[in-house]
């Protein structure tokens, strides 16, 4: 055997059980080191000289009208530089739309960041300040008097629905109702999804369920709170560098919002401490620039929690009244599902998005899903995980697991019977493609936890859910360096993993060790466009553009080994990272750092870039299994069990994966037992901190398991689906069913908190 | 013909009801293109919020995705995430 064909035999490729070399692979996280030693840089850490600090001054009340703002005494206090309301920002019409992830209005977009003429909740920024140090902007915020007419205000929607509610904008007049309003109303839009002849369907069923349930808004409960800073000059460019979902998002929504040119702003991302879509908007940003103009001097803006809490996106809370037709086999035949969404102070609750959710999950000849799109004096809502699912599989699931115990079916079993399959038409209109809903009910049934015996006052629980999963608009460069390793590039924040992901994508193109890649998060100024982290896009839409510019690459080097060994490109194949000879009796390879090495020779830099707008992202579904305990004493309940299945298509780095099913699961149970928004009679929150908003922390939940079950997506190159939005779906109605069972009673009102509980089990 | 369906209160706002039509077009553009003929109006509101099915498959921001005489065509609400 001689030199070369040893060398051949060597790059064969040796791949792992999924068939891949690194896909599938659990390697260390990139930026791992950086975060756990305290170097990353998060949004409060930037500091620049002569920095000066933002403070903002909100409303105290949830409804008023602002008569006036006097700046005078804070502008004469020593050390204030400059002081801007919504006086400074552009007025934007109703036509100023942008699309994007998700549509916005900017005149909105503008008024929830500074109120213009009334301030629709309590911490509604109504102007700011910036001074030399901390201590004096918060003097010289209270220095500013504001005069308000305080308004009757309105928290509820169902409350706001009612005709004589305090309409918050004169200008809302229901879209989607016939005939049209002439009077302004809270309801911004009606939202109607039909299949089948509902009435006809009803009509059929042997046996029908009906309830009502109700869900409060909750907040992301993201640890970092929300910080920027901003640096002007006299040419009218601005540098931000904050903390977001989205570089290329700041930079558009900013330039809109001061009404600037968008080659003007560049954004530098800063690592991020959590988002999970409330990080898909800006509150600062706008703000630090126009105090950066005015001052002449850097701006560093950071919120406490209690700001967090008072003026940024928590998810909608709702109403949900649901009923399902089945016939005695289980086969549902009807289902229909109204809902009333608390938009908070602007339009654009996912009301529409939970009623295209809610039936998702399986075939139901005949359904109907209602969903109103409702304003009320709380702080705009603001995307969060699957926005407006789980709220509608809230109320579907529990309905499902009312009619198993009518029909007296397994609750797995009576989903399976009715589960969504390809092919199966979607409530909300088009055939599913290849999906993996059933082979997580076929997980659930067969893991160990379904057969587990429960103890006294336990019970379990069992729901899924969907979500459709996006792709967009995504750029990557990779680019080769003279010893072979390769530089990442794409412009998309961190936030469950994507570096890990860039990285071993482009490793399994190239063929390299995954230690030899290097992904890097880059700026405005450095990477072409890409929509924003969010949507669970970014493993799918990002990784697909990594992966065309990797395929660019090995075309490169493919020539450049052809050059070197002075054949044609054809008879060069690129095999586990090296080029190979493939003509006859010239058996030979180059690495890929041997070419990079003389790439200076053989026609300069080898790099590849891709940009597009990448479609066919796979809808994701999930199954979840819940044991809790009741205490009859206390109405505390607690987790003992709970497993997470999900279709993840395919699991680029598995331990991500199952921290997206752990993590959206762990958000979920609070939000079905602890958390909601304590308000006072005047609309003023009562709970902006951790201590009284009480999300779960290690020691009230349970090692969470997870079942991976991968059906790829066909549509991807490693059959990736988005995974971080599907979590969070089934955990309401899985906790809800689990302690409805411990408790003898349904318990159709979130949060299910220990007074709530002990009533409904006294009540019995 | 393509099966064109809109979304109810798209419908209702602009098509008088009708969620389902029959049109024949290459792509997203002249569905839009014919729409807009026949209900005034609705190529704003359908360019600006909206999302499409073809054939099962969902498109963003929908322009010239192709369409086939068979094909189904949904409109959506443009779809968001966290």
């Amino acid at each position: 055997m001689g030199k070369e064909e040893t060398q051949f035999d060597k790059t064969k490729p040796s791949v792992n059980s999924n068939g891949y070399r690194v896909v599938g692979t659990r390697p260390i996280r990139p930026d791992g080191i950086e975060k756990v030693t305290g170097r990353a840089n998060f949004g409060a850490d930037c500091n620049l000289p002569g920095m000066l600090t933002g403070c903002i001054v909100r409303s105290p009340h949830a409804h008023a009208k602002i008569l006036s703002i006097d700046t005078s005494k804070a502008m004469k206090l020593a050390g204030v530089k400059a002081v801007v309301t919504a006086a400074d920002f552009p007025e934007l019409s109703p036509k100023h739309r942008g699309a994007g992830e998700s549509p916005v209005s900017f005149r909105d977009m503008s008024r929830n960041i500074m109120a213009r003429d009334k301030a629709l909740y309590d911490g509604h920024a109504v102007a700011a300040v910036a001074a030399t140090t901390p201590a004096i902007a918060q003097a010289a915020a209270a220095l500013i008097e504001v005069k308000y007419k305080v308004l009757p205000h309105v928290l509820d929607a169902r409350e706001a629905m009612k005709p004589k509610a305090p309409v918050l904008h004169d200008d809302i007049f229901t879209k989607g109702v016939d005939p049209k309003p002439s009077k302004a109303s809270n309801v911004a839009q009606r939202y109607e999804f039909s299949l089948g002849d509902i009435d006809a369907g009803f009509a059929s069923a042997d046996v029908t369920v009906e309830h009502d349930f109700t869900s409060q808004c909750v907040h992301q409960g993201y640890i970092e709170p929300h910080a920027c800073v901003a640096s002007t000059t006299e040419d009218g460019m601005a540098t931000v560098w904050a903390s977001s979902q989205g570089q290329f998002m700041v930079r558009n929504y900013c330039a809109t919002v001061c009404g600037m040119d968008i080659s003007k702003i560049r954004v530098l991302p800063a690592e991020i401490g959590g988002g999970f879509g409330g990080k898909t908007v800006v509150y600062l940003e706008p703000i630090a620039i126009l105090l950066s103009k005015k001052s002449g001097k850097p701006i560093k803006i950071v919120m406490n929690r209690e700001d967090v809490f008072r003026a940024t996106g928590p998810t909608s809370g709702g109403h949900a009244w649901v009923r399902i037709g089945a016939k005695k086999d289980g086969t549902m035949v009807a289902g229909e599902l109204v809902m009333e969404y608390e938009a908070g102070a602007f339009p654009g609750s996912p009301v529409h998005l939970g009623c295209m959710t809610g039936f998702a999950p399986y075939t139901i000849a005949n359904s109907k899903s209602v969903g109103f799109d409702v304003v009320v004096n709380r702080p705009k809502a603001a995307a969060y995980r699957a926005p407006g699912a789980p709220i509608a599989a809230f109320a579907v699931e529990s309905a499902i697991d009312i009619l198993a115990k009518k029909l007296e079916m397994d609750p797995i079993a009576l989903r399976e019977k009715n589960a969504a399959r390809e092919g199966t038409q979607a409530a909300y209109g088009p055939k599913f493609q290849k999906i993996g809903f059933i082979e997580t009910l076929e997980a659930a049934k067969n893991h160990p936890h379904y057969s587990i015996p429960l103890g006294p006052n336990q019970g379990r629980g069992v729901a899924s859910g969907f979500w459709f999963n996006i792709g967009g608009e995504s750029s990557a460069a990779v680019h080769v360096n003279e010893d072979g390793t390769v530089d990442v590039v794409t412009a998309n924040p961190d936030i469950g993993g994507s570096r890990a992901s860039m990285g071993i994508m482009a490793a399994e193109v190239l063929g390299i060790d995954v230690s030899r890649v290097k992904p890097i998060v880059a700026d405005t100024a450095s990477s072409a466009y890409s929509m924003l982290t969010g949507g669970s896009r970014v493993t799918f839409a990002v990784g697909q553009a990594v992966c065309l510019a990797c395929d660019q690459v090995v075309a490169q080097l493919c020539e450049r080994a052809a050059k070197i060994w002075d054949i044609e490109v054809s008879d060069v194949e690129w095999l586990a990272g090296s080029a190979v000879n493939r003509k006859s009796g010239k058996a030979g390879s180059l690495s890929l750092a041997e070419i990079a090495n003389v790439a200076g020779k053989t026609g300069g830099p080898i790099s590849g870039q891709s940009s597009s707008d990448v479609q066919g992202a796979g809808p994701g579904f999930g199954t979840h299994i819940c044991d809790v305990e009741v205490d009859p004493e206390t109405g505390r309940t607690t987790v003992i069990r709970y497993t997470a299945i999900q279709d993840v298509g395919t699991a680029i780095h598995p331990s991500y994966v199952e921290g997206q099913l752990q993590g959206g699961a762990a958000q979920g149970v609070g939000w079905a037992l602890n958390e909601e928004y304590i308000y006072d009679d005047l609309g003023r929150l009562q709970n902006g901190g951790f201590l009284d908003y009480r999300v779960p922390v290690a020691s009230d939940l349970p090692m969470i398991d997870t079942v991976l079950v991968e059906v790829p997506n066909p549509n991807h190159r490693f059959g990736v689906r988005g995974v971080g939005e599907v979590p969070i779906v089934p955990p309401l109605a899985a906790v809800a069913n689990a302690v409805s069972a411990a408790a003898g009673t349904r318990m159709a009102d979130l949060p299910i908190s220990p007074p709530k509980l002990l009533a409904a089990m006294d009540a019995k | 013909m393509a099966k064109v369906v809109l979304q109810a209160d798209v419908a209702r706002d602009f098509a008088g009801g009708q969620t389902e039509h029959e049109i024949l077009a290459d792509n997203i553009r002249q569905v839009i293109k014919q729409l807009e003929v026949a209900f005034p109006g609705i190529a704003q509101r359908l360019s600006e919020r909206t999302a499409v099915a073809v054939d099962g498959e969902i498109f963003q921001d929908p322009f010239l995705q192709s369409v086939q005489p068979h094909s189904e065509v949904y409109f959506l609400p443009m779809i968001d995430g966290g």
